[in-house]
């Protein structure tokens, strides 16, 4: 169960490169959907089934598989576009930040002072490259769309990290966090449309009105 | 009776969206802001006992904070009848809806005592206050919606990632519980390492919310362009709201033994955010983006204060009231100004005193009061963090507030003055709209609060203060 785990993570870290490196909208966010379902399933991988651990999967299954996803699909449908015309950064440097950011991962948590238990276990370095993936893609993509793909990775890098202590956020808590982040995604959502209304274009650069 | 706080604003929520016409919805303001006060105001004067290890219940310092919110609340929601009689081309029912969900989620984190609740219900803040700043529906607001939306949530995200970081402190226990009594109880034997990095985030994260500079860029673009009582909402209600939960976290630092890496992380963060605010402030042409620096400001002196420990706490604790309310007065009457003259731009209005009389003069009586001019509250509040700062022997640091004080002093009243004083510019009759009670009266109210807890402070507040205070030096 651990290696089957384990082969979830490495999986998730390649959607992160694929997700870097692909121009066209569409195949992002369904990357995204499915690193969002793999990672549903990783905690009935790496606990004891239970309620909270069944509960946990479903709903993430649910929301970052499907629900997220198909709001930031009507959002491109609405605001008809395809592609990432043109990062701040391209594709090839954003790649190799990438895997500075992933390589820098895996040696940094060789230094944390893990617990026992957690000593080798991928799930901390896949966390933290998947975070630095989603903060890359912030920071470097115009499109407001992309932006809050971006988020919705970097969060998926924070969920990895809740792996570990499940124990720690009771349901209801857990229940309120999933709902927050899909609050926040079809907020996301409606304000990219208006962005799309007001300028007839997504890109974040025209939002540069204010400024000092 | 506590669930009622959440509850009844929540209900408000969905009354407002339910109810078709937009005249009667304009009065679920006041009504659900007065409820929400009175039920505050029970709350604070009778407390319930706390039991340990619930996962809700108002300690000294969430019933401070929570009265402040629920007492700005219900002014702003006075005013907010008489703002949305005048703004009526768009629906209302977002707007109102909205505003009682972030009065729910406001309340909800006063009384969070579990460090998961709490962040569930500050992002909750986020989102629902992410749709007031877009009420006026132009590309300015849509630009500073996205970027409040993005950089809040990126932060609070952070914040998450802290809170993880100190639940992993807590192993190798068997039992990880993130409710705040076990945690403080737990604390001497957390693993460092885990809690300060948590610590970290923590501030980031919350601090992005609160507003701290270099973290504050959302901070002059939201509340330029939200409505006025959103403007003072969020700066005075969301700031203190986001104070509150980093207050929680320098509880639980204080317990375990690190309060001096806390403590000095937050003079930091003060530091730094008064630098900013002065350079920002000299030659603001925006008056509204002005008040936005001013908050900045005085997220940085609150910084300090708890940063310095000892007497600055009461002094920081009592600060933030008078900020919050001095906020309020700030903001409403400064959307007055800017709903007559349709511009917050310094060349495009002047003479605001001889138009809008009433107005005009409690926004310069506000901005001696948010510089700490006496007699008002502020003066008291920030001579008593100065006074902290000194005893401590901590002169340097003294002297750099007085100075970053004096300098926004001048960078503040240069852009009001010309405001307010002089002869009224061409655009003074831009808006048929004039001032009238409703729209005065809160920032009055407010204002007198804020002269009186400059004047003396009353023993029940003293008590309160005191009460909170006390829950951030235990464990010294």
């Amino acid at each position: 169960m651990e290696n089957l785990a384990n082969l979830l993570l490495l999986l998730v870290i390649l959607l992160n490169f694929f997700i870097l490196g692909s121009s066209r909208l569409g195949a992002c966010i369904q990357t995204a959907a499915l690193q969002g379902a793999m990672l549903a399933c990783v905690p009935l991988l790496m606990h004891p089934i239970s309620g909270h651990t069944l509960f946990l999967a479903g709903s993430a299954l649910a929301l970052k598989g499907v629900v997220m996803p198909w709001l930031l699909f009507r959002a491109i449908r609405q605001v008809r576009i395809r592609r990432e015309i043109d990062p701040m950064i391209g594709y090839v440097p954003t790649l190799i930040l990438g895997t500075v950011a992933t390589a820098g991962a895996f040696i940094f948590s060789d230094h944390l002072p893990l617990v026992a238990a957690h000593r080798g276990s991928l799930v901390i370095p896949c966390g933290l490259a998947t975070l630095g993936a989603g903060f890359l893609m912030m920071i470097t993509r115009r499109k407001a769309l992309t932006q809050a793909l971006g988020y919705l990775i970097f969060e998926n890098g924070i969920f990895i990290f809740g792996l570990l202590l499940t124990e720690a956020m009771p349901l209801m808590v857990e229940a309120g966090v999933l709902l927050d982040l899909l609050v926040a995604v079809f907020v996301m959502g409606i304000v990219v449309n208006q962005i799309n209304r007001e300028f007839s274009s997504l890109n974040v650069e025209n939002l540069s009105l204010l400024r000092e | 009776m506590k669930t009622l706080l959440v509850l009844v604003p929540a209900a408000f929520a969905l009354a407002a969206y339910l109810l078709p016409s937009d005249r009667l919805r304009a009065w679920l303001l006041p009504v659900g802001g007065v409820a929400h006060l009175l039920l505050a105001l029970a709350a604070v004067i009778t407390p319930e006992p706390l039991p340990v290890g619930a996962w809700l219940g108002l300690d000294p310092l969430g019933r401070l904070v929570l009265l402040l919110v629920s007492l700005l609340f219900a002014c702003c929601s006075v005013y907010g009848l008489g703002y949305l009689r005048f703004r009526q081309q768009w629906g209302t029912r977002a707007f109102v809806s909205c505003l009682f969900l972030f009065l729910a989620a406001m309340s909800l984190s006063a009384m969070a005592r579990h460090l998961g609740i709490l962040w569930v219900a500050v992002e909750a803040t986020t989102l629902a206050s992410a749709p007031l700043i877009y009420f006026n529906r132009n590309r300015l607001s849509i630009e500073a919606t996205w970027k409040y939306l993005l950089l809040c949530s990126v932060g609070i995200a952070l914040a998450m990632l802290g809170i993880l970081f100190v639940a992993y402190s807590v192993l190798p226990a068997p039992h990880i519980s993130l409710q705040l009594d076990e945690l403080l109880a737990g604390a001497p034997h957390l693993s460092r390492p885990w809690l300060r990095a948590g610590f970290v985030f923590l501030l980031v994260g919350f601090g992005t919310k609160a507003g701290f500079a270099p973290l504050h860029t959302w901070k002059p673009d939201a509340y330029g362009e939200a409505p006025g009582m959103v403007g003072a909402l969020l700066a005075g209600g969301l700031t203190s709201i986001a104070f509150l939960a980093l207050l929680r976290t320098v509880q639980i630092m204080n317990a375990a033994g690190e309060a001096e890496v806390a403590r000095q992380a937050l003079v930091v963060m003060g530091v730094l955010s008064l630098f900013f605010a002065a350079v920002f402030v000299i030659k603001q042409p925006d008056f509204k983006r002005l008040l936005a620096y001013s908050s900045v400001e005085h997220m940085g002196i609150l910084a300090i204060g708890f940063g310095v420990g000892g007497l600055a706490v009461f002094g920081a604790l009592l600060h933030m009231i008078n900020n919050a309310l001095v906020k309020g007065v700030l903001f409403l009457t400064a959307g007055n100004i800017h709903r007559r003259f349709d511009s917050k731009r310094r060349e495009e209005v002047a003479g605001a005193i001889a138009v809008l009389p009433i107005s005009a003069s409690l926004f310069v009586a506000g901005f001696l009061a948010v510089t700490g001019s006496p007699p008002f509250g502020l003066f008291v509040s920030e001579l008593t963090i100065l006074q902290g700062v000194f005893s401590a022997g901590r002169f340097p640091l003294g002297g750099y507030m007085l100075l970053m004080l004096a300098v926004i002093f001048i960078g503040m009243g240069s852009t009001v003055l010309a405001v307010t004083l002089g002869k009224p510019s061409p655009r003074a009759n831009q808006v048929n709209w004039n001032e009238n009670f409703l729209t005065l009266a809160p920032p009055a109210t407010l204002l007198l609060l804020v002269l009186i807890l400059g004047l003396y402070l009353p023993e029940p507040v003293r008590t309160m203060l005191k009460a909170a205070a006390g829950t951030l030096e235990a464990g010294r």
